[in-house]
């Protein structure tokens, strides 16, 4: 485990403090946009999206659908409107073709959450943590969606859906959702890291397993260039995906991170001091780089 | 067993002990949220859904709580369920008594509602049945004390079909009327004006969810006369006639003259003295 002061220092170092931190403010600027775009109407009378993530009316024309809850609800029986079918149909191409688990790092807003809990762990050296396994989120997948077919009370996860508690708890009024929301940052915090997000949330598992074959991807093409300095992984809030590609140059593995778990976040390629990361298509292959020009960024020598 | 083997059967009590671990722990989440969800489902008897809206338990399942209802509804009454409020979160609802329902004809809600949640086949604001009024406290309202209010009745998008008013005779005074507020089931859409325009601090005339509101008749139970007039005649054939007791030399006509005594003689001319009217009938006996 390396220290928390120290991840960072070498890519702002090389890179500057904004390319070192490049993709986290995109994502937070993504993050607090869609959020804006949904407030700006009920709170300056400037409609651009109505709704909230289950469904949404952007601009009166574009309409966006969560798949995964409209999934619930057909479970429990309910037929679609078209233009909810035409959101789901809209959305779920998106995903696949982003990377399903884009939802969690450049759309949800839990992941702010989780985000500040991850950060804190660090910053305090906080190294417990109980050992949930990763397959829970799937098992919980499940779970919300057999609750639909068993329970009178519909689709049962939105009750306390804290990714929809909290969006929708934004644009529309929170009521005593703070209080889930606090308690998935002190979970994360305290119990377990990543344990939300990485570990339990169905809504990443749907989507997750909706972007398993997605286009986009983050890949380690200039893997050679690795001095092994472990931010990465530190950093990382599935760093399980990291090293198949790595360090599997030698049992001839793809550069490119192929696990859907990677949530496309793109702080590994901030974080990294010798640019070996970047986001890329699911066939980029690896860059191979002479010992002389290790260094060599975008064709400039530093 | 080799070392290899012993690894193996290690793994794999950890991979099973993990296994049952995650399913244990799951399965209590799913316990506990199946639980809450029974309870979280029962709507408190103030809050209303908005027209359209599908039975309860269908609606729970069909609606996605996207919210885009409350923002087509253009007087703003709608609210989503929050966390710690007694409405399942995220649904719609409104509270008849601070912003009822103001019945628009192109009913922009519905139209708004992408999952059929609020049923899209309802296009007729005034078929809707969001609930049902109720006056809830006759001792309270103030036309039941013989004073004139009638604000329900005037309020009323379906006036004079949902409401209406029964007038009865005053008691109390002796010589005026009561202006009692009926509603109506068949006409009434529950769109709650009423109980907001109550003129009393807590409303006399409240909406309630349909199903708290009506009573039901047994449903073998028959009410005679309403049977007789659809079939035109009397069901028990031939119409049985009554029979009253009386001794003998006297009838009775129900709807005619009353008490009839046969050779009665013709009536006397009324005297000037009170008293022959009252020792009338015992003068003629013998």
């Amino acid at each position: 485990m390396i220290e928390a002061g120290k991840i960072g220092k070498e890519a702002i170092a090389n890179k500057g403090w904004l390319m070192a931190h490049r993709y986290l403010i995109l994502r937070r600027i993504s993050q607090l946009g869609i959020l804006a775009i949904f407030l700006s109407g009920p709170l300056f009378g400037l409609w651009i999206a109505k709704g909230n993530l289950a469904s949404s009316l952007t601009l009166n024309v574009l309409p966006l659908t969560d798949p995964y809850v409209m999934l619930q609800g057909m479970l429990s029986g309910v037929m679609p409107q078209t233009a909810a079918l035409i959101g789901v149909a809209i959305v779920v191409l998106f995903y696949f073709v982003v990377g399903g688990r884009v939802y969690c790092s450049w759309v949800c807003p839990v992941n702010m959450v989780t985000d500040l809990a991850a950060w804190l762990r660090r910053r305090l050296g906080l190294r417990a943590s109980s050992q949930l396994s990763r397959n829970a989120r799937y098992w919980m997948l499940g779970l919300t969606l057999v609750l639909p077919l068993v329970s009178a009370a519909g689709i049962v996860w939105e009750l306390v859906n804290p990714v929809s508690v909290m969006f929708r708890g934004i644009v529309f009024g929170i009521g005593a959702g703070w209080l889930l929301i606090a308690g998935v940052f002190l979970f994360d915090l305290l119990v377990a890291k990543d344990g939300w997000c990485g570990h339990l949330c169905p809504v990443g598992a749907f989507y997750n397993l909706l972007g398993s074959k997605s286009l986009v991807k983050v890949n380690a093409v200039r893997r050679s260039a690795c001095d092994d300095c472990m931010e990465c992984y530190a950093i990382c809030p599935e760093p399980q995906v990291i090293k198949p590609a790595l360090k599997g140059e030698k049992k001839h593995l793809s550069p490119v991170i192929l696990s859907s778990d990677c949530t496309n976040c793109g702080r590994c390629i901030d974080i990294c001091g010798k640019h070996v990361f970047s986001y890329g298509g699911r066939g980029a292959v690896e860059v191979k780089l002479s010992g002389s020009n290790k260094d060599i960024q975008g064709g400039v020598k530093v | 067993m080799s070392e290899s083997e012993k690894k193996n059967e290690l793994n794999r009590r950890q991979f099973l002990g993990n296994l049952l671990r995650t399913a244990c722990g799951v399965g209590l989440v799913g316990m506990g949220l199946g639980l809450y969800a029974q309870r979280a489902a029962s709507l408190p008897a103030q809050v209303i859904r908005p027209p359209g809206a599908l039975p309860e338990e269908d609606f729970l399942g069909a609606c996605i709580r996207c919210g885009l209802c409350v923002r087509d509804c253009p007087y703003d009454i709608l609210s989503l369920g929050a966390i710690g409020e007694q409405v399942p979160t995220g649904t719609p609802y409104f509270i008849a008594r601070t912003g009822p329902c103001e019945m628009c004809e192109d009913i922009p809600c519905i139209k708004a509602c992408p999952t059929n949640a609020l049923d899209h086949s309802l296009t007729d604001i005034e078929a809707s049945r969001m609930g049902l009024a109720v006056v809830v406290d006759q001792e309270s309202c103030i036309a039941f004390q013989g004073l004139r209010c009638e604000v329900c009745f005037n309020i009323c998008p379906i006036r004079g079909r949902a409401i209406s008013l029964d007038l009865q005779h005053n008691a109390r005074s002796g010589k005026h009327a009561l202006f009692i507020p009926v509603v109506h089931s068949e006409a009434c859409t529950g769109c709650g004006l009423c109980e907001r325009a109550c003129i009393l601090e807590e409303a006399a005339i409240k909406v309630f969810p349909t199903h708290l509101a009506k009573g039901e008749l047994g449903k073998h139970y028959r009410l005679g006369w309403r049977e007789k007039a659809r079939k035109g005649e009397a069901l028990v054939s031939p119409d049985a006639e009554h029979h009253y007791n009386l001794p003998e030399g006297v009838q009775y006509d129900l709807q005619g003259k009353g008490l009839i005594l046969e050779g009665e003689a013709v009536e006397k001319p009324v005297t000037k003295s009170p008293l022959d009217t009252l020792n009338n009938s015992f003068l003629d006996k013998p």
